[in-house]
């Protein structure tokens, strides 16, 4: 199979990427050659497999509702671009 | 003292032929001459390193040293370390400065080892040659034109270049397994589960767990103790009482039944690996084990569901990347969508960049069923392979890779090509199982490893079984020639 340039497009959409122009054909070959690797899976009989998404037997466990970290935001916040305030500034979103 | 292991290094710490302050010292001044020839760094944190081994030094004379304390150890760039930069070998991380320690590095400093630095690493982990790195390319000690493995390929060459005694690594399809072999070193990859994973940069979440480089099994086992245990912090940490490993090293392995894979002995395997590796079996069958041919018949699709599993959940975990709570912004974007897309495109590397593509795409509406949930059925497939495998055998045997170490730029320019020198090792990690790689020989002067793969939670016995190995072979103790560079203090 062989990805278009507008499904190049949609999924780094979807993924938040930024390409430049010149890089898209070679990274669309690229994951068209992988996506037609996987494409054997397609081969192998799962009819009445369950799907696996975890190693180990594992229940989710839970924990009292208790506070238990300290509030170290300052701390936090001197890895961010840019802070005002103690909160976290983006680009305005709302006009 | 650089050739020494932790074992040893431990003993002469105890009766005082040296401190740590002295051995720190001389390991720093390695890794300042030597280290660069192998870029194996990203931060070497001398001045902290020093202060930690004189607090381990005081310690001990008030006689509060555990088997630990005082050891130089290096940890893997994807390790938050308190103060300390944590980049993972990206430039989107090249400016975080981690606020904690993760629980690894916790426990280590805990049992009074000595941080020296950062190595450096395939960028989140992604490759296997440590090419994908922001930082360069590692070098492999043995041959500086050939790759060191990957993704914990810095951790391993400054292990196998003497210029540390241990590292710490992540595994999450082979990246512990597959350097270790190619450096000539051991490596450990735990049961996921065993040790925690809280403070790991996270790359695939099912399949990352957190191990050892080192140069015996003994020492993996030191350092395995003090890292592993139930932690809290992390929501799929096993709840299970830590063994104390070094107690068992010696067991016989009378009767130990070892099942080796018909699938590990296809074409792909070159033929003088293929002869190392057999003698190594065949060395272990002498130390009293029974060797049976076993199946695990679908293994030869294991790269290929790892391809989906590891990307979707790599495409989900590494969206927290946005330049907004750390990490690089780009400087000049329209707006809000326009700098996550600007940031995340000049911040991950090329390799990153596939596989958020893939799985995004993979677990896209339309391509959900045929990709991921296919990929999820195959893997249980494969884990109900090795299920079945150890009904008859305690343990697995084969080769750790398919070739030694090739050359830098060798498979860069398809990603498939490199996906494929983790297909001896990606099995364990859909499984979740432990498995180690130990040196068991040469092919043109480059190292080749054993892999041994065990049920859940059984690291005490491929502990005992690489420890019995290591006794009676030396391919552990083989060094390469660059090491006996550096200044000579010893």
């Amino acid at each position: 199979m062989s990805l278009s340039r507008n499904e190049m497009h949609n999924i780094a959409h979807l993924a938040r990427l930024e390409f430049a122009e010149e890089e898209v054909a070679a990274l669309a070959d690229d994951l068209s050659r992988i996506i037609d690797f996987v494409e054997q899976l397609s081969q192998a009989n799962t009819d009445d497999v369950l799907p696996m998404a975890h190693p180990l037997e594992m229940v989710q466990r839970l924990r009292a509702d208790e506070v238990t970290e300290t509030d170290q935001h300052r701390k936090f916040q001197q890895n961010a671009a840019s802070v005002e305030e103690d909160l976290y500034l983006v680009p305005k979103v709302l006009e | 003292m650089h050739d020494k292991t932790i074992a040893e290094l431990s003993r002469s710490l105890q009766s005082g032929d040296f401190s740590s302050v002295e051995l720190t010292t001389h390991l720093l001044d390695r890794v300042e001459s030597l280290g660069p020839q192998l870029n194996a760094f990203v931060t070497v944190t001398g001045e902290l390193a020093l202060e930690q081994a004189a607090k381990a030094d005081q310690r001990r004379a008030a006689g509060d040293a555990g088997p630990l304390n005082g050891i130089p150890i290096v940890h893997k760039d994807l390790f938050c370390t308190d103060g300390v930069l944590t980049s993972c070998a990206s430039r989107i991380l090249d400016n975080f400065i981690s606020p904690y320690d993760a629980t690894v590095v916790g426990k280590l400093k805990q049992a009074g080892t000595v941080m020296l630095g950062k190595t450096n690493m395939d960028e989140f982990a992604m490759g296997s040659s440590n090419e994908n790195s922001c930082f360069g390319p590692v070098k492999n000690p043995w041959d500086d034109t050939r790759v060191p493995g990957g993704s914990s390929g810095g951790s391993a060459a400054a292990v196998a270049a003497r210029l540390l005694p241990g590292a710490t690594g992540t595994d999450t399809g082979g990246s512990i397994r597959q350097p270790a072999a190619l450096t000539g070193i051991t490596g450990l990859k735990p049961t996921y589960g065993r040790v925690s994973r809280y403070g790991m940069v996270a790359f695939a979440s099912s399949l990352d767990q957190a191990g050892t480089l080192t140069r015996s099994a003994e020492d993996a086992a030191m350092m395995l103790g003090a890292m592993a245990g139930f932690d809290p912090r992390d929501s799929t940490s096993a709840e299970k009482d830590v063994p104390d490993y070094r107690a068992t090293l010696d067991d016989s392995l009378d009767g130990l039944r070892i099942g080796v894979p018909t699938e590990f002995f296809d074409d792909g395997l070159m033929p003088a690996n293929k002869t190392a590796v057999e003698a190594a079996i065949h060395e272990l069958e002498k130390l009293g084990a029974k060797i049976s041919q076993i199946h695990l018949p679908n293994l030869g699709l294991s790269v290929p569901t790892y391809y989906v599993v590891a990307p979707a959940e790599c495409s989900s975990n590494l969206s927290r990347f946005d330049g907004v709570r750390f990490g690089h912004r780009a400087e000049k974007y329209a707006d809000l969508t326009d700098m996550y897309k600007k940031t995340r495109g000049q911040g991950f590397g090329a390799e990153v960049k596939r596989r958020i593509m893939i799985g995004t795409y993979v677990l896209s509406t339309g391509y959900y069923d045929a990709y991921y949930l296919k990929a999820q059925k195959v893997r249980q497939l494969i884990a109900a392979d090795y299920a079945a495998a150890f009904k008859s055998v305690d343990l697995i045997a084969g080769p750790t890779t398919p070739t030694p170490a090739f050359e830098l730029g060798a498979k860069t320019d398809d990603p498939i090509t490199m996906y494929l020198n983790d297909i001896y090792t990606i099995g364990a990690n859909l499984a979740g199982l432990p498995g180690m790689s130990v040196p068991c020989g040469f092919v043109d002067g480059l190292p080749v490893g054993l892999q041994i793969v065990g049920s859940h939670f059984s690291e005490a016995r491929l502990l005992n079984v690489a420890h019995r190995y290591q006794q009676v072979t030396d391919w552990h103790t083989r060094a390469p020639e660059m090491a006996a560079g550096g200044t000579a203090r010893t």
